[in-house]
């Protein structure tokens, strides 16, 4: 039998190219920046669903007051491992998936500079989500603590399954460092001759500048997990006051992690936006150094600001004013961005295709979820805000109308240079407007709910609430069942379709569109010329 | 037909009937009953406004050159790219925004911080899933519960107007005094919360945080915990009540009176003995008060989180009696299971340990009394 089976190999082997095993192996063995970027936008695109399905228990139960599906506890399980799926299943490896795919070709690489450390740094994420995942089959349930995981309720009063926990979020971490050491090495070492550092597309600069908070701050949540393990277990008292330790510590350290850890999932999309926006209005990015300058002041105030997230947690008036105004100051980068993508179409002859219009709709939802971070930045004012829908809202309203909308604009961008077809642009555009109208009528109320006083986290709320989230549950359910559009627009591009062609968009510019559509397996193997 | 049209009739009334009585819903934040709220709310309304102008700003821009800029049009685009004075201006004038934000923020903060000059001060302290209020200047202090039934929870009875606001015993405080809030906790982290009051502080086990409110309006203000805490962290309400100072000192001295009065009775009480069934229902009644939140009505616990107590050792054997009331007296260091020795009187703790031993088929025949809860807390002590 096994001769058989060699046999039959090595007669693939022949019909293949010399560097690809055929089938799993293939997907398996593979060191290629195509096939691993590939593998990792898979990988988010089923969490998205996973996490998704989550939301959707989380909305159910949520749509009448009373308990009627599920009891109190798997209520917080569901919106913990809702959270941890959606930030580091989803988000993050999405932004991976697109940086393996785009960096090599964007700075005319053949591929990753460390392409077996890729390899690795995908396959070990499957098996941090199957541990998290499996958790939630455990005697006593899955994680409940909410992502942010506060101690005590992670270490003394937490279940068994948090030893799950914290294994699965070592493996991210560990994923995630290898990950963007493999990114800043590729942009240091393998750019073209030519590609100085200020002719860098800003979605290399965004993702090398999103690389460094990654390797500054996961570190941070590997010890942080370790001390919630270690309390656990091992009997010490880094957060419990009985043994000399402090709970609020917990915090410090989970949100110096934290607030970066927000900016890793918003940097990209600023990339991603810079790239889109430039094509389609066929005129080049308003203040490119600008741009630059910005992105990098970002990641050094996110280092700054942590404390924003804690301000009922009793802090003396001074660091409570500091952590204020440091905060505020983000605004100011943030708003120089809008304004150069304003200017940027400002005079442009602008189309609207599909990438084009998840863009546009980025723009104005990541800026009124950055209008809601300005209001919760004011102290006195978050007293009031903090640990309400409100911040719900506005989280959501930066990460699946900021993040996700930009990670599906790329795809919609960059899917006909990756498959060779141009997917189908009516469905497309049915894509975005049911995502559009869907994801406002989910999260736009919840500003109005968490005002009027309903706080986050909770399976059953008071009954002048009841309306509201029973509207709010419908957007929820439109918007996942408008997700399957986008699946059904990804498995027809793939299967088929109009032939793109190698620029795919008439404004395009950039060396990745200089390359055949699908490109070559090795991207430039001979490096181009950037004048 | 007729059928359809009543489906559609409810459909309609889903979206618009029931969009109506949404108008009980306030869709701002509240401006409160104290001066800082009403100060935290003007600053809430500033920022708001200030977003809409840059915002209506800023998206004007975009959509005029949405509708005007556009290849449809024919229009043939610009190629400028770069301007260091526009730049500069777009990053000055939004710092100046900021500076005229932070200012009355920094004013409205100084004043909420300082918790100096207080009159009354209370400790509110937290634990899964109920507050704990003591007034530090009476000799009064008391466990606040929420009061909604478990069968409106579990949609068997309509629900009441406060459902999941009420409690048990409300904390009162006077109006137009300085009242100090202690607040601390005694498991994880719980976050004391009235909105009326713009009051919303952590309760950090191991640490006292502070906070204050000079309540204007006598009235009823609730509010809920903030700070996911566990299983029933939807099921803690806060709820204060502020009377004119007169009324509020004719009721804490009747407080005071009613619980000094309770002392004593407790310690006649150790000479008189429940019967069973006296016992079984106040065992019941406390049971379920402060018991199946986390084993459960039925006694049958969340394996892998709280342990069944029905036919576990412990509740159904002559040796672990004692071990019983030690657990219920002082709780299990590392878990959720607290001391109930100073939360419940001694006959509450001797009726729900004769409960727990003899409901769910447990049939210990068991009858334990105060006396014997006294002797096992005493003895401790000694």
């Amino acid at each position: 039998m096994s001769t058989v089976t060699h046999d039959h190999d090595t007669a693939h082997h022949g019909e293949h190219h010399h560097h690809a095993p055929s089938g799993l192996k293939r997907w398996l063995y593979t060191t290629n920046h195509k096939d691993i970027g590939t593998l990792y936008l898979l990988f988010a695109l089923t969490m998205f669903f996973i996490g998704g399905a989550m939301a959707m228990v989380i909305r159910a139960e949520l749509f009448q007051p009373g308990l009627q599906l599920v009891q109190a506890d798997f209520f917080n399980q569901m919106t913990t491992v809702h959270g941890l799926i959606m930030v580091f299943g989803a988000v993050m490896p999405a932004f991976t998936g697109l940086a393996n795919w785009l960096i090599p070709m964007m700075i005319g690489a053949p591929d990753m500079a460390l392409p077996r450390m890729n390899n690795w740094s995908f396959w070990i994420l499957p098996f941090a989500f199957a541990i998290l995942l499996a958790s939630l089959f455990m005697e006593g349930g899955g994680p409940g603590f909410g992502w942010t995981f506060y101690a005590p309720l992670s270490t003394k009063y937490s279940g068994d399954s948090t030893a799950l926990f914290v294994f699965s979020v070592h493996i991210m971490g560990i994923s995630s460092i290898m990950g963007a050491i493999n990114v800043i090495v590729t942009i240091f070492n393998l750019r073209a001759p030519g590609m100085t550092w200020m002719k860098m597309p800003l979605f290399v600069w965004t993702w090398l500048i999103t690389a460094f908070l990654l390797i500054a701050v996961m570190p941070v949540l590997a010890g942080t997990v370790t001390m919630v393990l270690t309390d656990k277990y091992f009997g010490t008292s880094f957060f419990d006051a009985a043994g000399g330790g402090d709970p609020v510590l917990f915090q410090h350290i989970f949100w110096f992690f934290g607030h970066p850890e927000v900016y890793i999932m918003i940097l990209p999309a600023f990339g991603i936006v810079s790239s889109i926006v430039p094509t389609f209005a066929r005129k080049p990015l308003f203040g490119y150094a600008s741009m630059v300058y910005a992105t990098s002041s970002i990641a050094l105030l996110s280092f700054l600001v942590w404390a924003h997230h804690m301000f009922t947690t009793g802090m003396p008036v001074f660091a409570e004013l500091f952590f204020m105004y440091c905060t505020m100051l983000i605004a100011v980068p943030t708003g120089v961005k809008v304004f150069n993508w304003v200017a940027t179409m400002w005079k442009g002859a602008m189309t609207f295709e599909v990438p084009m219009m998840f863009a546009l709709a980025f723009i104005v939802l990541f800026t009124i979820g950055g209008f809601s971070g300005l209001m919760l930045a004011i102290t006195p004012a978050d007293f009031q805000y903090h640990d309400t829908y409100f911040v719900v809202a506005h989280f959501h309203y930066v990460l699946v109308t900021g993040a996700i909308f930009s990670i599906i604009a790329a795809a919609y961008y960059w899917l006909p240079k990756w498959t060779g077809h141009m997917y189908d642009e009516t469905l497309g555009q049915w894509h975005f407007w049911c995502s559009l109208i869907s994801v406002n009528m989910l999260f736009f109320p919840m500003h109005f709910v968490g005002l009027a006083g309903m706080p986050r986290r909770i399976p059953d709320y008071a009954l002048q609430f009841a309306d509201f989230n029973a509207f709010i549950s419908i957007g929820g359910f439109a918007f996942g069942l408008s997700q399957l559009l986008f699946v059904w627009v990804l498995v027809k591009c793939i299967k088929g379709g109009e032939k793109a062609t190698d620029q795919v968009w008439e404004g395009a510019e950039g060396l990745e569109w200089t390359l055949s559509s699908p490109p070559p397996y090795h991207s430039f193997t001979t490096p181009p010329e950037v004048k | 037909m007729a059928k359809t049209s009543r489906y559609r009739c409810s459909l309609l009334s889903l979206l618009f009937v029931e969009m109506a009585s949404a108008a009980e819903m306030p869709l701002n934040m509240t401006q409160g009953v104290t001066d800082i709220s009403q100060r935290v709310y003007d600053l809430h309304m500033t920022i708001f406004y200030i977003c809409c102008a840059i915002g209506l700003v800023v998206f004007g821009a975009m959509f005029w050159a949405i509708l005007h800029h556009r290849k449809a049009k024919g229009v043939q685009p610009a190629q400028f790219h770069e301007s260091t004075r526009v730049e500069i201006l777009w990053t000055a004038i939004p710092v100046f925004i900021l500076i005229i934000m932070a200012i009355p923020a920094t004013k409205t903060l100084i004043a909420m911080e300082d918790t100096t000059d207080a009159e009354v001060t209370v400790l509110v302290t937290g634990s899964q899933w109920k507050w704990h209020y003591k007034y530090l200047d009476y000799p009064v202090e008391f466990y606040s519960l929420l009061a909604t039934p478990q069968k409106q929870i579990s949609n068997k009875i309509a629900k009441g107007e406060n459902y999941l606001l009420e409690v048990d015993r409300p904390l009162v405080i006077p109006t137009g005094k300085k009242v100090r809030f202690l607040t601390t906790s005694d498991d994880v982290i719980h976050s004391w919360w009235v909105p009326a009051f713009a009051v919303k502080k952590d309760a950090n086990p191991g640490f006292i945080n502070e906070s204050w409110a000079k309540v204007n309006e006598p009235g009823i203000y609730r509010g809920q915990c903030a700070e996911l805490c566990g299983k029933d962290h939807g099921f803690m309400p806060v709820v204060v009540v502020a009377k004119e100072p007169a009324e509020f000192d004719a009721w804490i001295k009747e407080q005071a009176d009613i619980q000094a009065k309770a002392k004593a009775a407790e310690q006649e009480l150790l000479a008189m003995n429940m019967s069973m069934d006296e016992a079984m229902a106040l065992g019941e009644k406390t049971y379920l008060g402060y018991c199946a939140a986390c084993h459960q009505a039925g006694g049958g616990g969340l394996p892998g989180a709280f342990p069944a107590l029905k036919g576990s050792k412990m509740a159904t054997t002559a040796e672990g009696k004692a071990a019983h009331i030690d657990i219920v007296l002082n709780g299990k260091a590392g878990t959720a299971m607290q001391a109930f020795g100073k939360q419940l009187t001694l006959q509450e703790i001797a009726a729900v340990i004769t409960y727990e031993r003899n409901a769910w088929d447990n049939n210990t025949g068991d009858l334990i009394q105060a006396a014997e809860i006294h002797a096992a807390k005493t003895g401790k002590k000694e």
